[in-house]
C-alpha cells in the first residue's frame, strides 16, 4: 500500500504581506514530494484552522513578519485543539525574537524557524515530526 | 567612443593577451569559477576594455548631468551642490512615541522624515477593528484620525520638513490628514514638501497592503495627481517602487523593468483621466533597492534614469525636462541582512549605501543592523544614519558627479541592463500592460522564480552569505531588541472611543455621505476625503465607505 504523502498547509495569519519566505518554503516542500497548500495573505486563525481540518493536513506552517506572532500562532493551536485536530503539527516562521520562541513552544507550537534557516532543515523537521 | 583603427588594434592585443598571459595563468591555477555572473544573472567578463563599450555613444547615451537623457544624474552639480536627503524610515507604537523618535532623528542631523504606518492603518482598519488585533503599532505608527496626526507632528512645523509617508491603498486619506494638519498649523498647501508612496500596483505583486480592486485604486491615484497638480505643487504624488518587488525576490533587471512598466501604467491612467502629461509627470518619483552587488547596482540606477527619460520624451511626448527626470529614493536591502552575526550588517549597509550614492540617489534610508530580527533601537538607527554621514563627509565620492562613468565595466553593464529591461517592458506590453500582467500572475511568477533560484543557490553554496552558509560561529541569540508594548493597542482603542464621543457626529455623517456620493460618481474624491478627515472621520470609516462603493480586491494565489 502506497503511503499517503505528507500534506502541509502554509498560512499567513494576520495582516502581514511579506510572503517571500512562505512561498519559497511552500515550493521547497513540494519539491521534496509533499502536497502543499498555500492560503495567501490575511488569514484569520479561524480560517486557517478550518482549512487545516478540511484539507486534512499533517502540518500547518505559519509565517508572520509583523510582530503579531504571539497573538496569532497560539490561537491557531488552540482552535485546532478545540476541533480535536491537535494531531496537526503547528510550525512557525518569521522575524521572531528568541524569548518569544520559548513562549510559543510552551503554547504548543512545535518549532519556530527564523531568518537564515535552510528550507532543507524545515523539510527534514516536517518529515521527522510526521513520522512520530 | 573610440575610432575603428584603435579598436581593431585593441582586439588583436586582447586576443594575444588571452592566448598568452591569461592562458599561462590559467594553466598554473584556474579561475574560481567556470563563469561569473551578477545577481541578475548577467555574465561578467574577465576584462572590460573600449571594445565592450564600442556601441556606446557619449552624447547620445551619457551626455552631461542635468540634461537629457540624465544617465549621469538629474542635477548639473549633484552632491557638490546639495547632499541627498538622509531619511530614516521610522514609526512604531503610538503617535507620541513616534513623534519622540522623529525629534531624536532630526536632532541627530537627519534631513527628512519618513513615516512608517502600522498594518491596520495601511489596510484601512481602525485600531479597534477585529482584524487589527495584535497588529496595532507593530510595524509602524497607528493612525486612526487627524487627532493622531496632530500628535505625530507635534512641535514639527510642516513647512520646515519634508515628509515621506509609506502609504498606498489609503494614501489619499493620509495625505488629506497631513493637508488638514497643515491648514491647522497655518501652512499653505503649496508649501508642503514630501512624498506619498501611493503605488498600488506593486502592492498586488509584493508587500500586499491592497484594499480595493485595481480600477478604483487607479482612480484614487489619478484623483490625487489632479488635486496636487492644482494645490500641492511641491508634493511628490507617488513613489513608484521597485524596492518591494526586489525584496520579494526579483533581480536588479526585473526591479527596473517592473517599476518602469508600472510607471507607464500610472502615466496612461492619468492621461486617460484627461490630465496633461507635464502637469503631473514632474511630481512622479521613484523608489529603488540597493543590494550588495555594488557595480551592478550603480549601473542599474544609471540605466533606470536613461530609460525613464526616453520613455517620457519619446513615448509620452513630455516637453518639460522635469517630466523626464527620474528622481528616486533608495533604501538598502532588508533581505540582504542576516540574523546571524548581525553586526556584519553594518558593513553590508555601507556597501549598499555607497551604491546608492554612486548611483545618484536623491534620498536614502540605511537599514539598521538588527532588522532581520526586530525593529531597530535608537542606538542602531544612529549607526545607520552615521553611515550616511561618513559617506557624505569622509569618503570623497560626493565631490564629483557620477564618478564611475567611463568605467568600461560600468558602462557596459549599464547598457546591458538597459537592453534587458527593454525586453521585459516589451513582453509586459505584449501582455497588455502591467495591470494585465499582474492579473495574469506573470510578474508574480517571475519574482517567485528568482526568489526560489536565489534560495537554492544559497543552500547549494553556489552563493556565499557570510555567517549564514559560510564562516558561521555559534552565538547567543541577541537581546535588547526593541519591543512594542502591547498596551499600545488598548491605548489606541481608548483614544478612538474618546474621539467618537467628542466629535460632532452629524458633521462626520454628512462628510462620509459626501465621500460616498463622490465615489459613486465622477468628481475628484480628494476634496471630499479632505472634508471628512477635517471633521475627524476616522481612516477606517472612510475606507468602509469606499469598500462599500468599490468592493475589495481578491488576490489569486500564485506559487
Amino acid at each position: 500500500m502506497a503511503e499517503r504523502p505528507i500534506r502541509v498547509l502554509i498560512a499567513k495569519p494576520g495582516l502581514d504581506g511579506h510572503d517571500r519566505g512562505a512561498k519559497v518554503l511552500a515550493r521547497a516542500l513540494r519539491d521534496a514530494g509533499m502536497e502543499v497548500i498555500y492560503t495567501g495573505l490575511r488569514q484569520t486563525p479561524e480560517q486557517i484552522a478550518a482549512t487545516a481540518t478540511q484539507e486534512d493536513v499533517h502540518v500547518v506552517g505559519l509565517s508572520c513578519l509583523s510582530g503579531a506572532h504571539l497573538e496569532l500562532f497560539p490561537r491557531v493551536v488552540q482552535l485546532l485543539k478545540e476541533q480535536q485536530a491537535d494531531d496537526i503539527v503547528v510550525l512557525g516562521g518569521g522575524t521572531i525574537p528568541s524569548e518569544d520562541i520559548t513562549a510559543l513552544k510552551k503554547q504548543g507550537v512545535a518549532e519556530v524557524f527564523t531568518p537564515g534557516t535552510s528550507t532543507q532543515e524545515v523539510v527534514e523537521f516536517v518529515k521527522r515530526s510526521v513520522q512520530l | 567612443m573610440f575610432d575603428r583603427d584603435a579598436l581593431q588594434k585593441l582586439e588583436q592585443r586582447k586576443t594575444a593577451w588571452e592566448q598568452g598571459p591569461v592562458a599561462k595563468a590559467m594553466e598554473r591555477f584556474g579561475e574560481r569559477s567556470e563563469e561569473f555572473r551578477t545577481t541578475s544573472e548577467l555574465p561578467v567578463e574577465r576584462l572590460y576594455t573600449p571594445l565592450e563599450v564600442a556601441e556606446t555613444e557619449y552624447e547620445r547615451d551619457l551626455g552631461v548631468p542635468g540634461e537629457y537623457p540624465y544617465t549621469r544624474g538629474i542635477q548639473p552639480t549633484m552632491y557638490r551642490g546639495r547632499l541627498w536627503t538622509m531619511r530614516q524610515y521610522a514609526g512604531f507604537g503610538t503617535a507620541e512615541e513616534s513623534n519622540r523618535r522623529y525629534k531624536y532623528l532630526l536632532e541627530q542631523g537627519q534631513t527628512g522624515l519618513s513615516v512608517a504606518f502600522d498594518l491596520p492603518t495601511q489596510i484601512g482598519y481602525d485600531s479597534d477593528h477585529s482584524l487589527s488585533r495584535g497588529e496595532v503599532g507593530k510595524v509602524g505608527v497607528a493612525i486612526d484620525s487627524l487627532a493622531d496626526m496632530e500628535l505625530l507632528f507635534d512641535g514639527i512645523p510642516l513647512d520646515q520638513v519634508s515628509t515621506s509617508m509609506t502609504i498606498n491603498a489609503p494614501a489619499a486619506i493620509l495625505l488629506a490628514m497631513y493637508a488638514a494638519l497643515a491648514q491647522k498649523q497655518g501652512v499653505p498647501l503649496d508649501k508642503l514638501r514630501g512624498t506619498i508612496q501611493n503605488d498600488i500596483l506593486k502592492e498586488y505583486v509584493a508587500r500586499g497592503t491592497y484594499i480595493f480592486p485595481p480600477q478604483p485604486s487607479m482612480r484614487l491615484v489619478s484623483d490625487t495627481f489632479a488635486f496636487c497638480a492644482e494645490h500641492m505643487s511641491n508634493w511628490n504624488t507617488i513613489s513608484i517602487s521597485g524596492y518591494h518587488m526586489r525584496e520579494a525576490g526579483c533581480n536588479a533587471v526585473q526591479e527596473v523593468a517592473f517599476t518602469l512598466a508600472n510607471a507607464v501604467a500610472y502615466v496612461k491612467a492619468a492621461l486617460d483621466a484627461g490630465l496633461d502629461v507635464d502637469t503631473f509627470a514632474p511630481r512622479l518619483s521613484f523608489f529603488f533597492d540597493a543590494h550588495n552587488d555594488l557595480l551592478e547596482e550603480v549601473s542599474k540606477f544609471r540605466a533606470a534614469r536613461k530609460l525613464w527619460a526616453q520613455i517620457m520624451k519619446e513615448r509620452f511626448g513630455a516637453q518639460d525636462p522635469r517630466s523626464m527626470m527620474l528622481r528616486f529614493h533608495t533604501q538598502t536591502a532588508g533581505s540582504a541582512l542576516t540574523a546571524q552575526q548581525p553586526d556584519n550588517n553594518v558593513v553590508r549597509v555601507t556597501l549598499q549605501a555607497l551604491a546608492a550614492v554612486l548611483g545618484g540617489t536623491q534620498s536614502l534610508h540605511t537599514n539598521s543592523r538588527e532588522e532581520a530580527l526586530a525593529l531597530p533601537t535608537e542606538d542602531s538607527v544612529r549607526i545607520a544614519l552615521r553611515t550616511q554621514q561618513i559617506l557624505a563627509h569622509e569618503s570623497g565620492v560626493v565631490n564629483t558627479v557620477d564618478p564611475l562613468a567611463g568605467s568600461y565595466y560600468v558602462e557596459s553593464l549599464t547598457r546591458e541592463i538597459e537592453q534587458r529591461v527593454l525586453e521585459y517592458i516589451d513582453k509586459i506590453e505584449e501582455l497588455g500592460g502591467s495591470a494585465r500582467a499582474i492579473e495574469q500572475g506573470y510578474i508574480q511568477r517571475e519574482i517567485q522564480e528568482s526568489a526560489y533560484t536565489h534560495q537554492r543557490e544559497i543552500e547549494n553554496e553556489e552563493r556565499v552569505v557570510v555567517g549564514v552558509n559560510k564562516y558561521r560561529i555559534s552565538e547567543e541569540p541577541p537581546t535588547n531588541l526593541l519591543r512594542v508594548d502591547p498596551v499600545v493597542e488598548r491605548q489606541e482603542r481608548e483614544k478612538l472611543e474618546q474621539l467618537r464621543a467628542q466629535r460632532n457626529q452629524a458633521h462626520v455623517d454628512e462628510a462620509l455621505e459626501g465621500v460616498r456620493v463622490a465615489a459613486g460618481g465622477q468628481e475628484n474624491l480628494f476634496p471630499r476625503i479632505l472634508e471628512a478627515v477635517t471633521v475627524y472621520a476616522t481612516l477606517g470609516e472612510i475606507c468602509d465607505v469606499l469598500r462599500d462603493e468599490f468592493g475589495t480586491h481578491q488576490a489569486s494565489v500564485v506559487f
